[in-house]
């Protein structure tokens, strides 16, 4: 009994801090229709930022760190944006291209940058002891983590849904044309959402570095994930990113757990059964 | 013209071990791999509209059978070829059915995401794959009974096999088949409507440019004598995608003149530059934004407006 709850609970980290990964990407992906492969190296990025900061300066809390990265990744996103990926907004494979460059030039500089050895990045000292679930002593952090992706879930969705800027790029999205010809400022909100999303893996970066820590290849370790949940969730769905994080979440933890060779494999078989039954993924619209 | 310039690099190629070192010669088979790897990854990319990130795959799949069953399970070497194509098409076969359910930008995301799995499993069943240590001690064949153990040898070796690869791929793409893919590349739908099975067309593809990529990796491994995970990631599905790129997609003299280029870069800046990933991405910026349609179709343009002019 024990082991099935402590893993349930694990799995459900997982799924938050794989929704903090995947969020961003389904965003830009599921706006922009841009797959932006540069998505685990803003993650990775934002974790050694993060890392770095809270060595630096004494005291600093993990969410200013968080919000600090987050900002740092956005800007960095939106200049890459502004400065490449608009230029290539007609040929996809141009955007697969550079947006993997960018990633490789990254990860390289974050090598020369913090050298090959992990930098661990420390819980929060409020949250160091652990909370009792159903009597057994649980990490409160990752407890945490579930909370954050709920809302950073929450906040997309009236972000997109609710105001006023998210039926804007709604509309951008739908009519690029016509939103421009009625005074929408299309290429602009398309920045600010690839700002965004990247912000957004920035942050989570930071956020999963008391479980991962900051060390190089965690960018490709991240990226396909993001692309398996995506693509078993739904390509533009934030709903789907979220069902999907939490079951790949589930799987992986367990599969982990009771076949820790296969582990790899079954992680990617949920994605694998779904798009041969729905290739649209779980939550994806037919034709989108 | 064309003619007389196409004869002197055929015995420029055929002579290069008499007037080039080992070095030269060595770099030279790398770079022939390179080529047939670059060519099978040019039928789906460029003929196909399919742009994979997971090409690489194949050509680990290849190269891990075949070191698996001559050093673990003794098999020869002319069965275990057979083996390791055999078992790389059907490979291709499956990957193909699971990732043609999508198109695009799905079918990308699914390709780099199979090719992950194999990655995965080429680094964590470490009992069969060795894991990270990679898999060493495998031996060079000797087709027909002669010996490509020297570095010559094994030059003209695989200058036949890629003179043979590039022929036969020609002769696809140029086919009536070859018009249909084209055809489904750029009209699915209107191909669809004559009667043509456009996701079959694909899937033939797909399975043929496995094959080939396949037959790089059997070249691959003779020549390294070893493999290891990193044959099979991304980096190295990215570095084949960019010699299509870079030197022409759709065009059959681009991906030769691009994974020539790639592997030159690769040599010549490992030789001084530590940092040949961020050499990489910088190249791939550089040639997407200058040369989007690749080198080949920019020089032909630039030749044709020269002969314009000159007129």
């Amino acid at each position: 009994m024990q082991f099935w709850i402590i893993q349930g609970l694990n799995s459900l980290s997982l799924g938050g801090l794989l929704f903090l990964l995947a969020s961003g990407f389904s965003l830009i992906f599921g706006l922009m229709r841009l797959a932006n492969l540069t998505h685990g190296a803003f993650f990775m990025l934002g974790a050694y930022l993060g890392a770095t900061a809270l060595r630096a300066i004494d005291g600093l809390n993990l969410w200013v760190a968080a919000l600090g990265s987050g900002l740092v990744v956005a800007a960095l996103g939106g200049v890459f944006e502004r400065l490449v990926l608009t230029r290539l907004k007609t040929n996809p494979l141009g955007q697969v291209l550079v947006t993997l460059g960018m990633s490789f030039i990254i990860a390289d500089a974050c090598l020369v940058l913090w050298g090959g050895d992990p930098i661990p990045v420390p819980t929060p000292s409020a949250l160091q002891s652990p909370t009792g679930v159903f009597g057994y002593a649980f990490p409160t952090y990752r407890l945490v983590l579930v909370g954050c992706s709920i809302a950073v879930a929450i906040g997309l969705y009236l972000l997109l849904e609710r105001t006023r800027v998210g039926a804007m790029i709604r509309a951008g999205v739908d009519d690029r044309q016509m939103a421009r010809a009625v005074g929408i400022p299309v290429s602009t909100l398309f920045t600010a959402v690839f700002c965004l999303g990247a912000g957004i893996a920035g942050a989570g970066g930071v956020l999963g570095g008391p479980i991962l820590s900051a060390y190089p290849g965690l960018d490709a370790d991240m990226l396909p994930l993001a692309l398996i949940v995506v693509i078993l969730g739904g390509v533009g769905s934030l709903l789907g990113a979220f069902i999907g994080s939490f079951i790949i979440g589930f799987i992986y933890t367990f599969g982990t757990a009771l076949l820790p060779e296969f582990a790899y494999i079954i992680l990617f078989l949920p994605m694998i059964l779904v798009i041969a039954f729905r290739p649209q993924g779980l939550f994806g619209r037919v034709g989108a | 013209m064309t003619r007389i310039v196409l004869g002197l690099f055929a015995a420029f190629l055929l002579a290069l071990p008499f007037v080039a070192g080992d070095f030269y010669v060595n770099l030279a088979s790398q770079i022939l791999i390179a080529i047939i790897f670059a060519l099978s990854l040019n039928l789906l990319v460029g003929f196909g509209g399919m742009t994979s990130l997971g090409h690489a795959s194949f050509l680990g799949v290849a190269a891990y059978i075949a070191a698996l069953v001559t050093t673990r399970w003794g098999f020869g070497h002319g069965a275990a070829a057979l083996i390791s194509i055999v078992g790389t098409t059907l490979t291709a076969a499956l990957f193909g059915l699971i990732a043609l359910r999508a198109t695009g930008l799905g079918f990308l995301m699914i390709t780099l995401a199979l090719s992950q799995v194999l990655w995965g499993l080429a680094y964590r069943m470490s009992f069969i794959t060795n894991g990270d240590n990679g898999i060493s001690g495998i031996t060079r064949p000797m087709p027909f009974g002669l010996s490509i153990e020297g570095a010559f040898a094994f030059y003209w070796f695989a200058l036949g096999v890629a003179v043979i690869a590039f022929a036969l791929m020609t002769v696809f793409v140029s086919s009536a088949f070859g018009s249909s893919l084209k055809g489904v590349r750029d009209q699915p739908r209107r191909m669809a409507a004559l009667g043509f099975n456009p996701w079959l067309i694909r899937w033939i593809t797909f399975i043929y440019a496995g094959f080939w990529s396949g037959v790089a990796g059997l070249l691959y491994v003779y020549y390294n004598k070893y493999i290891h995970p990193t044959s099979l990631s991304i980096t190295s599905s990215a570095e084949g995608l960019l010699g299509v790129i870079a030197g022409g997609s759709g065009t059959r003299g681009g991906p030769i003149v691009g994974a020539t280029l790639v592997m030159l870069l690769k040599n010549y800046a490992s030789a001084y530059v530590e940092r040949w990933n961020m050499l990489l991405g910088l190249v791939f910026l550089f040639i997407v934004l200058v040369m989007p349609t690749g080198i080949v179709p920019g020089v032909r343009s630039l030749a044709a407006r020269i002969r314009g002019d000159a007129r």
